[in-house]
């Protein structure tokens, strides 16, 4: 209790002293500002070098975050935008609400990406997840999966990034048979949760049999968890490809401090710590490697990823598709 | 005449600041609507909106029958108790209810531990499922205190009659029962069907994807998931016009009364033996298991996790409060002010204003305030304003009820005193109508503050990262799986929905007229 009281005590001191450095707002989804992601590891790292104060406000998932900029529009206090993708930067763009970076990164992306508002600071393939100790055979392909009586959750395509993901993922391996697909889905889903961390919460207390994640997320329990029974399925299709972005908002008022934000995201200390708080592949691999334990981890033979452009196209189509469905 | 006209002046303005924000909410929503065109998604929620209603009503109805004619014709130790706490969960924030329920019905709590020992399919609490059993869970004891009432206002002499008579069970029920049922199940129907019509936190949190969506859930995403205003528009427009036109349908039915005696002395009402004692058994320990379950549930989870709350909580907690308090005294004081006009002036003015708010729901008006607002200001700045304001109107038809009978009978007591006296309207106000109206006025307005506390809907609507009431607290928590952070969050807010409820009673009492 004492101790409590004297670390309150130290909080209140520092923020005081703090109360005059200038404040940067970054606006995420949760499980990136959540205790467990990499949001205090980022905040500490970035805080020693700029003598400003880093706050992260959250939105929800990934898509959530869009809504949430449009909703405040040019009045926003956020000044950077963390966590939206690739399938979102187009739509993103023409909210006019963006403003160029100015920042030129290389990166060792699989798939080239260059945007002049959006820098990519991680990426992955979704996947389904479950535990091998309790399904021994997990499907090969959508079509397996949709025949099969496991139970899986899911994310909604219009909040979360995961779920648009996977309505894009269906679609670009389909085309004009999504909505079958989609059908002989529907009695396989548990649930549609507005977010990642909502579903992968209610995957681990048992709520399903699998869950849409990433081929990365079995590395989180075995290299923070030592627990080696979760696996990401391996489909015939070929896996969808996310690649996350952050932006600045063009109403910032910290203009450089949000343009040194964005270059230390994307440097090699942010880099390191987002592989094992965010489970992601980085967007540059950092000088020291990637942590054992990724090497096992399931590399799909074949991947899948529509532009930009081609995502902005197809996406309100795709989303009315999964949405009518699913609702019968 | 002079006194008269400043008697009406305040009631009119008032009917019309709610005409204005109801109507004016339903105008604006017409406005940004930029297509009328319903997508097949929009018709699938309609659908379901209708349909889960009608299943929810349907089930709590039925279910209540056998639980209220068992509580009248037994005699047990607990029966007024279990009788009065029938009455809280009408006020008992939806949040916590679900979080209750997810205890026990999810997929490991002890109903799936049984299922799984006897070898059957689990059940799922996501859905169309979760939402009935969350909905009869919270209108089943309504519903069975409505009923209860209608068996109670049978005369106690018939049954006399009907036993020395010697008539059977089947045909006593068949003239004595059944046409108060007849007369009653109506009612009853309707009060539950009106409620899950606007069904937005269960279905948001028990709700299975498009398939198990309402048309609140459905404008809560266009607004939070998609910003796309033209669509929430349209959906809160159509919502608007399907509860203006089941309210109209249901002003034909008798609406039974819940509240008030109910207890019942020992009426000596003959109670049968044999296996109808056992089926009355069942009845009642069955429905007191499936009300208390999950409520032990989230205290036993709670309760050991008091002492570790999550920060956000007490500032949640503070803004719910305040919410609660300023929604319920704007509330009773509109009421009161509509009432006193309505008995005074016998015009339908005054009723019409009152129950207007019926026809819309949380979110409808969420999202004319949202849209209105939005050229101006960022709506989340004011969230606790808004919430003040939706949560008001939407008690008002509902405290004008409760306080209307009073009023008139206040009005035929006193009326042509006051008139001789020529006292003014404060003097008449303090010693006349208040000490008069106190019980009815600090019951509705406990009623007020504790649905208001409990609330979740405008706010899911308009709340930022900061300036969440409590029961986003606890549905945010109970989203990232903190289960345990949850129940002990929800137990507080359950604590202070009671506690407020109390309160406001307390005063009423200690305040009436004899």
């Amino acid at each position: 209790m004492k101790i409590t009281l004297l670390a309150a005590g130290l909080i209140a001191f520092a923020t005081s002293a703090k109360a005059d450095a200038p404040i940067l707002t970054v606006l995420t989804y949760d499980s990136f500002a959540s205790e467990w992601g990499p949001g205090p590891q980022i905040e500490k790292g970035f805080e020693a070098g700029c003598a400003c104060d880093l706050q992260f406000l959250t939105a929800g998932d990934g898509a959530a975050v869009l809504a949430r900029v449009q909703l405040e529009g040019a009045s926003s206090q956020v000044d950077v935008v963390v966590g939206l993708d690739t399938n979102l930067t187009a739509a993103a763009t023409e909210t006019n609400l963006f403003a160029p970076t100015g920042l030129t990164v290389a990166n060792t992306l699989p798939t080239p990406f260059a945007d002049a508002n959006f820098l990519p600071f991680d990426w992955g393939y979704f996947a389904f997840v479950y535990d091998k100790t309790k399904l021994a055979t997990p499907p090969k392909s959508f079509e397996e999966l949709a025949a099969s009586d496991l139970k899986i959750i899911i994310q909604d395509p219009r909040s979360s990034t995961p779920g648009l993901g996977l309505v894009m993922w269906i679609k670009a391996a389909y085309g004009d048979r999504a909505p079958d697909i989609w059908a002989a889905l529907a009695d396989n889903i548990v649930t549609v949760t507005p977010g990642w961390s909502e579903a992968y919460g209610m995957f681990l207390a048992g709520e399903s049999d699998m869950v849409l994640s990433y081929t990365t997320s079995p590395a989180y329990h075995l290299i923070a968890e030592s627990d080696d029974t979760k696996a990401a399925a391996a489909f015939s299709e070929g896996h969808y490809m996310q690649v996350e972005v952050a932006g600045k908002l063009a109403s910032t008022d910290q203009s450089a401090l949000a343009d040194a934000f964005l270059a230390y995201l994307t440097g090699d200390a942010a880099q390191t710590i987002l592989i094992t708080t965010n489970w992601m592949y980085p967007a540059t691999t950092p000088a020291a490697g990637m942590p054992k334990g990724f090497e096992n981890l399931t590399v799909p033979t074949k991947s899948i990823l529509l532009s930009a452009t081609e995502a902005e196209s197809g996406r309100a189509k795709a989303i009315e598709e999964w949405q009518t469905a699913l609702s019968k | 005449m002079a006194n008269s006209a400043i008697k009406i002046a305040p009631a009119a303005t008032l009917g019309l600041m709610i005409a204005a924000l109801i109507l004016g909410s339903a105008a604006m929503l017409a406005w940004n609507a930029d297509d009328w065109a319903l997508n097949p998604a929009d018709w699938a929620a309609l659908r379901f909106t209708v349909m889960q209603a009608v299943l929810s009503a349907g089930v709590s109805t039925v279910l209540a029958i056998p639980v209220a004619r068992a509580l009248f014709r037994r005699r047990f130790f607990g029966r007024d108790s279990l009788i009065k706490l029938m009455a809280a969960p009408f006020v008992l924030p939806v949040v916590v209810a679900v979080l209750g329920l997810l205890a026990v019905f999810g997929r490991a709590g002890p109903l799936n531990g049984a299922l799984a020992a006897l070898g059957l399919p689990p059940f799922s609490i996501f859905g169309l499922h979760g939402i009935i059993v969350a909905h009869v869970f919270l209108n089943l004891p309504l519903a069975t205190r409505m009923i209860l009432h209608g068996w109670h206002a049978i005369p106690a002499e018939r049954f006399r009659l009907a036993a020395l008579l010697g008539l059977p069970q089947t045909t006593q029920f068949w003239h004595l029962e059944r046409p108060m049922l007849r007369a009653i199940l109506p009612g009853v129907f309707s009060v539950i069907f009106l409620i899950c019509l606007t069904s937005f936190a269960i279905a948001l949190t028990l709700g299975g994807g498009p398939k198990a969506t309402t048309i609140e859930l459905a404008i809560y995403q266009s607004l939070r998931f998609e910003f796309d205003l033209g669509r929430a528009a349209l959906l809160a427009a159509l919502q608007f016009a399907l509860c203006a036109m089941i309210t109209l349908a249901s002003l034909w039915v008798t609406v039974p009364t819940a509240f008030g005696a109910g207890a019942g002395q020992d009426l000596g009402i003959p109670s049968p033996l044999g296996w109808r004692l056992w089926v009355d058994a069942a009845a009642i320990s069955l429905s007191a298991v499936f009300l208390l379950a999950p409520l032990g549930a989230v205290f036993l989870t709670g309760v050991g996790n008091l002492s570790e709350l999550p920060a956000q909580v007490w500032p949640a907690a503070v803004r719910s409060v305040s919410i609660a308090v300023a929604s319920a005294l704007i509330a009773s004081i509109a009421a009161l002010i509509l009432a006193q006009s309505a008995a005074r002036h016998r015009s339908g003015w005054f009723d019409l204003a009152a129950m207007l708010p019926l026809s819309a729901s949380s979110l409808v008006l969420g999202t004319g305030l949202f849209l209105a607002i939005r050229p101006f200001a960022n709506p989340e700045t004011l969230s606790v304003l808004v919430t003040i304001v939706v949560n008001a109107a939407l008690t008002v038809p509902f405290l004008f009820r409760l306080i209307l009978p009073e009023a008139l009978q206040l009005h035929a007591d006193y009326g042509r005193l006051v008139q001789t006296l020529g006292l003014g309207a404060r003097t008449e106000l303090r010693f006349i109508t208040l000490p008069r109206l106190a019980r009815p006025l600090g019951y509705g307005a406990g009623l007020a503050a504790a649905l208001s506390m409990g609330d979740l809907g405008v706010i899911a609507l308009f709340a930022g990262d900061q300036g969440a009431t409590l029961p986003l607290v606890v549905q945010r928590l109970m989203g990232a799986y903190r289960m345990q952070d949850a129940a002990a969050a929800a137990l507080v807010l359950v604590t202070i929905s009671f506690s407020l409820f109390w309160v406001f009673d307390q005063i009423g009492q200690r305040n009436a007229a004899s």
